[in-house]
């Protein structure tokens, strides 16, 4: 029962966890690869996390809670490093749908 | 079902680690490193906690607790660099 | 002179909650060192958090917290298609959003909401606190997306970080 909870958990964040790493490689701006990684990787990670506890939880007797501390941890700096860099990619003046490469 | 879930999901993070890479490699523009840096140093999280499932062993979460404290702050102090061309003021 | 000893409440019961989960325990020497720390910190640091913040309606925190965690979800299934459909029926762009929140705590922790929901990214706060400047990653209707940031998360947002 907690196996497969786990493997979907697992199976499910490396997936969100590609697709924030696609966005960052396929989107054509800057801004618009901000959204891939800041959203799908920080979720993607975070499952993965979740999975991990319950795993270790079910494993030993004792109940596995500091993943949980890192994936709060991630989603309070995902939004704030992605604020900050968008910040510095506007300082610097880069433009919007311009560097296709 | 682990057995199974736990090399799919090595493979996709490995294909997400390469195409930060190439990101990081081809820029083109320094905030578009910065950005391809942060999202390696998550996937190596993702990647290091699953090999902590992998063997069975909680050893590896002090590790990704350290990369997730370092690279936040490592983000924020090259994007201040970008703002100010100074880090720390 | 409780003030002092507790300058920040909720800090300190924050801090003590943290180290009991790092530490995977809840073993009374844990509990009392994660209280000295809880007390310690925040007192020694109390010099760089000068503006006190009060927390009113916890239940409607609540609410709002499971609302963005709903939303949190919903949004990375909506990005994740948008990512991988085809880039050229992307519609992205900037909007400006005023703001009606005005403590430094609610501008924060809408942003950071902003950049966690659907399809939003805020990018920089003008100077004088009055505008968020956000990215979108497809604007159908710029009005309809800062309506539902309005309606949806600055509400919830201003009824709950007020100064005190």
């Amino acid at each position: 029962m907690f196996e497969s909870i786990v493997a979907i958990l697992i199976v499910v964040g490396a997936i969100f966890t590609l697709i924030g790493s696609i966005g960052l490689y396929k989107l054509p701006d800057f801004y618009m690869r901000l959204h891939g990684p800041t959203k799908a990787s920080t979720l993607g990670v975070g499952s993965i996390l979740i999975a991990s506890a319950i795993y270790f939880s079910s494993k030993t007797d004792s109940v596995s809670t500091h993943e949980i501390l890192i994936t709060v941890f991630l989603f309070i700096t995902a939004p704030v490093s992605a604020h900050l860099m968008a910040k510095a990619a506007l300082h610097i003046k880069i433009k919007e749908k311009d560097s296709t490469n | 079902m682990l057995e199974i879930a736990i090399p799919i999901a090595f493979v996709f993070i490995s294909i997400a680690f390469v195409l930060s890479t190439i990101r990081l490699i081809k820029g083109p523009s320094v905030p578009d490193r910065i950005l391809a840096l942060d999202t390696l140093y998550i996937n190596s999280i993702a990647l290091l906690v699953l090999l902590g499932i992998h063997l069975e062993s909680a050893l590896y979460f002090e590790s990704a607790l350290l990369i997730a404290l370092m690279g936040f702050v490592g983000t924020i102090a090259l994007s201040k660099y970008l703002l100010r061309g100074d880090i720390v003021e | 002179m409780l003030k002092r000893i507790f300058p920040h409440p909720i800090l300190t019961v924050v801090l003590l909650i943290v180290w009991l989960f790092l530490n995977n325990t809840i073993a009374t020497g844990h509990i009392v060192l994660g209280l000295v720390l809880a007390i310690l910190i925040p007192w020694l640091t109390s010099a760089y958090w000068p503006e006190r913040n009060c927390i009113k309606k916890p239940f409607t925190l609540l609410k709002f917290l499971l609302l963005v965690l709903w939303d949190i979800l919903v949004a990375n299934l909506k990005v994740a298609v948008l990512i991988l459909g085809k880039r050229a029926n992307l519609k992205p762009g900037f909007i400006t959003i005023e703001l009606d929140v005005k403590t430094p705590l609610g501008i924060s922790v809408l942003a950071n909401v902003i950049s966690l929901t659907p399809g939003t990214v805020s990018c920089d706060l003008s100077m004088d606190r009055q505008s968020l400047l956000v990215h979108a990653l497809h604007i159908e209707d710029a009005q309809q997306i800062i309506d539902e940031i309005k309606q949806r998360y600055e509400k919830p947002i201003i009824e709950v970080f007020t100064a005190c």
